[in-house]
């Protein structure tokens, strides 16, 4: 069974249609690029995994459970939105970062808030924060930061910035991670780093939706790539169907652009 | 000069329970405006259009009218137009009625400050605590508030200078701050009469008065450097 369904989303902004009953499924361990020019509805999609839009219509599960039906959402308290918000994390192209804590403090914030809520299963607190710190560290470890953790966001790099932020949307165990472009706003020398790291969590089986215009990265280390086309689904598949032999005269034209640029 | 060196003990002393009177204005005014600011800041962000619009227009008159004129609606309007003389005759009444004309219109000064330190934080701050599975609330405190009195401490600065000068516009209701104690010098206090020097010398507590508190605004402003 798929850990991520989707079925037939749909989003206006006023009278602008920007999704058209998006459907696709994602296995557990997979990770799915979602390609298309600028406008075709890709970070719209992604916020809509992630509650920061509310799809219009259509239905998301998460291995099994419903975290999201347009029909009975607005009935749904913010502690609900928030436990089912937690299935997912999502790293933005912006990194926003939080600019007053070190790298360590930005990927351990949102775990200790969730543990002054939920006060500890019987363990004392001290040992559960510690357990946290270490986590956070053991994290920033794995993106290459063991030497940047006390550091200001305004003291890093592009890159390395991003990487903190890949660390704090880890910290939270989502099941799901998600990437808004997460390179378009690096130097190009910066990509290369980013890209690694999310090359390395591919081949841990990280659950992944990234949306970019890497089209080699997507086609390397993705297993499935759909390509938008004005706020619908144009064509899905295996990259190498997809960007080796595309169906659509759309997706045709997109891809021949790439390789022109 | 001499002279000047005979009554300084006495002027001095006039000064400084003047400069008192003064100090109790400036503080009774911040105690009150920055909550007073905040409030009317939320109102006129508020969603609810009304709200917004009417907060908006008090806002446009406070700012846009003399704080003199103010001091004197406040003042007398109670007594000389509704006949109900609610602040009463002496120096008590006189401060209440300067210190509620003060917080009100220093409020709405602070409130475009406090909205644009609001406003000025990017949208990101927030969506990124969102999807995080952080509250409101937590978002508010823990991630917008400080980099918000980041935001706003240099315009504060500005305004809390300059509401030091104008405590001297409650000169105009008789309030006995230290523009009047040194006026008093004038036409004949404490024995001294025809002296103007006093009330030059008055400069020089708004100056001893705006050093400490620039160098104290300076080392709040250093100690939030440490982010950007």
């Amino acid at each position: 069974m798929a850990l991520l369904e989707v079925e037939n989303i749909r989003k206006s902004f006023g009278k602008t249609r920007v999704l058209t009953d998006i459907s696709f499924n994602l296995e557990k361990g997979r990770t799915l690029s979602i390609i298309g020019s600028s406008g075709s509805g890709k970070t719209t999609l992604l916020r809509c995994l992630n509650f920061l839009e509310t799809p219009d219509h259509g239905i998301i599960r998460v291995g099994g459970e419903t975290v999201f039906n347009a029909e009975t959402w607005n009935n749904m308290s913010e502690k609900e939105i928030r436990r089912r918000r937690l299935h997912f994390g999502l790293v933005f192209q912006s990194f926003n970062l939080f600019p007053q804590y070190t790298a360590l403090e930005n990927v351990c914030l949102a775990p200790e808030l969730l543990l002054n809520e939920e006060a500890g299963q019987g363990r004392p607190k001290k040992e559960l924060l510690e357990e946290i710190r270490s986590r956070g560290a053991a994290l920033l470890t794995d993106m290459g930061l063991s030497d940047r953790m006390g550091s200001y966001p305004h003291q890093l790099s592009g890159g390395q910035c991003q990487r903190v932020a890949i660390a704090r949307a880890l910290a939270l165990r989502p099941d799901i991670l998600c990437f808004d472009e997460p390179t378009s706003a690096l130097d190009p020398e910066l990509t290369g780093e980013v890209l690694r790291v999310i090359r390395e969590l591919a081949e841990k089986n990280t659950t992944m939706v990234i949306v970019t215009h890497e089209m080699a990265f997507a086609r390397d280390v993705c297993h499935h790539v759909i390509f938008m086309d004005d706020g619908r689904i144009c064509e899905q598949g295996p990259p190498e169907e997809v960007f080796n032999n595309p169906q659509q005269d759309r997706t045709k034209q997109f891809l021949a652009r790439y390789r022109e640029g | 000069m001499e002279m000047i060196l005979q009554q300084l003990p006495v002027v001095t002393a006039a000064l400084n329970e003047g400069f008192l009177q003064t100090l109790k204005l400036f503080f009774v005014t911040l105690i009150g405006a920055f909550p007073l600011g905040l409030l009317i800041a939320f109102g006129s962000m508020s969603r609810l259009k009304p709200l917004s619009v009417v907060t908006r227009v008090f806002v446009w008159i406070i700012r846009g009218s003399p704080l003199m004129i103010q001091l004197l609606i406040i003042y007398y309007f109670p007594g000389l137009v509704l006949k109900n003389p609610i602040w009463g005759g002496g120096e008590t009444g006189r401060f209440n009625a300067a210190a509620l004309a003060f917080i009100i219109n220093y409020a709405c000064y602070f409130s475009e400050i406090y909205r644009g330190g609001i406003q000025g934080i990017p949208v990101g701050q927030e969506e990124a605590g969102l999807v995080l599975g952080m509250t409101r609330r937590q978002i508010f405190f823990r991630v917008k508030l400080l980099q918000m009195i980041k935001a706003i401490v240099p315009p504060m600065s500005n305004e809390i200078i300059t509401l030091v000068k104008d405590t001297s516009l409650a000169r105009i209701i008789a309030l006995q701050e230290i523009i009047w104690a040194g006026q008093a010098f004038m036409k004949g206090s404490h024995g001294i009469s025809g002296a103007i020097w006093p009330l030059f010398f008055t400069a020089v507590y708004y100056l001893v008065c705006n050093g400490v508190l620039t160098l104290l605004l300076g080392r709040l402003e250093k100690r939030l450097s440490y982010f950007r």
